[in-house]
C-alpha cells in the first residue's frame, strides 16, 4: 500500500497496516464531528507515527500513484472540519 | 478509506485526472509538467520573498515590543515605589498585552520558516520526478508495444501529476500563512497606534478607553500576581529611586 503524507512524500506500507490506518482515520473523523480537537490531534499524530514506523520512504525518482493520501502534518482542526474541497484545504 | 484521507485521496485523484486530461497523449504531460513547474517555481520564489519581507517587519516589531516590555516593567516598579498602585497596574496590563503579542509573533515566524523549508524541499522532489518521468517515458516506448506503452506512461504521469498537485497545495498553504502573518502584523500596528504599548508617563486625560480595553485584554490574575510580587520585592528594598525624586522636583519647579 502506498501512502502519501501531503507535503512530505510517499511511503510504502505493509498491507496489514491498512486496517489500523483506516480505524484511526475513522476515529479522527468522529473526533472532528464531536468537536474534540485534542483527541483529533492525538489520533493524527498516531497515524503519522504509524506511517513513519512501518513505512519505507519512496525514492524521489520513483513514479507511483498513492492508494491513500493523508492531509498535511500541520492540518488544523478547522481545516479538518471543513470539506477538503472547494474553499477548503485544496484549491480548485 | 472513507475518512479524512479517503476524502483527500478522492480530491487529489480528481485534480490529477484534470491535469492529465489536458493532453490526449500522456507523454505530453511531461511538457505540461515542465510548464507548470516553471510557474510553480516562480510562485515559490515570490512566496519566499514575501515571507522574508513579512518576517523582517515582524522582527522589527518584536524588537520594539521587547523594549516596551522592559520599559513598562521599570515604570511599574517606579509607580509602585511611589505608592501609585493604579498606575503600576496600568503599566503591567500593557506589559502583559505586549508579551502575549510577542509570543504569537514569534510563533508565526517559526511556522513560516518551516513552511519555507518544506516548499524548497518539495520543489527539489518535483524536479526529480519530472526528470525520472522523462527517462522512464523513453524506456517504456522502447520496451513495450504502443498500446502497453500508453498505459505505462499514463501510470507514471499519474505519479508526476500527484506530486504536482501536492506542490500546488503546499504553495497555497504557505501563501495563506503569509497572509495571516501580514494580518497579524497590521493588527499589532493598530494596537500600537492606539497606544496599547505606550509609555505610561505619556498618559494624559482621554486615555480611559484604551485603558479599559487593555484591562479586559490582559488577564487580571496575571497582573495581580505580578503586582503583589513586585510589592514584595519593593517592600524588602524600600525607598524611592533617585530618578523619580528628581522627576518630582522637576514637576514642582
Amino acid at each position: 500500500m502506498i501512502v502519501r503524507i501531503s507535503g512530505e512524500g510517499q511511503f510504502e506500507l505493509p498491507d496489514a497496516d491498512a486496517e489500523r490506518l483506516n480505524e484511526l482515520d475513522n476515529e479522527a473523523v468522529a473526533a472532528v464531528e464531536a468537536g474534540e480537537e485534542e483527541r483529533f490531534h492525538e489520533l493524527w499524530r498516531e497515524m503519522l507515527d504509524l506511517v513513519a514506523a512501518d513505512g519505507r520512504a519512496i525514492d524521489d525518482d520513483e513514479l507511483i500513484e498513492s492508494d491513500v493520501i493523508l492531509p498535511p502534518r500541520d492540518v488544523s482542526f478547522e481545516e479538518a472540519r471543513g470539506e477538503f474541497t472547494g474553499e477548503g484545504l485544496i484549491p480548485d | 478509506m472513507a475518512g479524512l484521507s479517503g476524502r483527500m485521496s478522492t480530491v487529489f485523484k480528481a485534480k490529477v485526472s484534470k491535469l492529465l486530461d489536458r493532453t490526449e497523449d500522456p507523454g505530453e504531460t511531461l511538457e505540461y509538467g515542465y510548464q507548470k513547474q516553471i510557474e510553480l517555481l516562480q510562485n515559490v520564489k515570490k512566496g519566499i520573498a514575501d515571507v522574508v519581507t513579512s518576517k523582517k517587519r515582524i522582527q522589527m516589531q518584536s524588537q520594539k515590543l521587547e523594549q516596551q516590555v522592559v520599559k513598562l516593567d521599570t515604570q511599574a516598579r517606579q509607580a509602585l515605589s511611589q505608592g501609585k498602585e493604579e498606575l503600576a497596574r496600568t503599566a503591567l496590563e500593557r506589559k502583559t498585552v505586549a508579551q502575549s503579542e510577542l509570543q504569537s509573533l514569534d510563533q508565526q515566524v517559526t511556522e513560516l520558516e518551516s513552511q519555507q523549508a518544506q516548499l524548497t524541499e518539495k520543489e527539489k522532489v518535483m524536479r526529480q520526478k519530472i526528470e525520472a518521468f522523462r527517462t522512464k517515458k523513453e524506456v517504456i516506448k522502447a520496451q513495450y508495444s504502443a498500446a502497453e506503452a500508453q498505459v505505462k506512461i499514463s501510470e507514471a504521469a499519474s505519479g508526476v501529476g500527484e506530486e504536482m498537485a501536492d506542490l500546488g497545495l503546499a504553495m497555497q498553504r504557505a501563501e495563506e500563512k503569509t497572509e495571516n502573518m501580514r494580518a497579524r502584523a497590521s493588527a499589532v500596528d493598530e494596537l500600537e497606534q492606539a497606544g496599547a504599548f505606550d509609555d505610561i508617563t505619556q498618559l494624559g486625560p482621554g486615555q480611559d478607553d484604551i485603558d479599559r480595553e487593555l484591562a479586559e485584554l490582559s488577564s487580571g490574575s496575571q497582573v495581580d500576581d505580578e503586582l503583589s510580587k513586585m510589592k514584595a520585592e519593593l517592600g524588602s528594598g524600600g525607598g524611592e529611586s533617585p530618578a523619580l525624586e528628581e522627576g518630582r522636583r522637576e514637576q514642582q519647579a
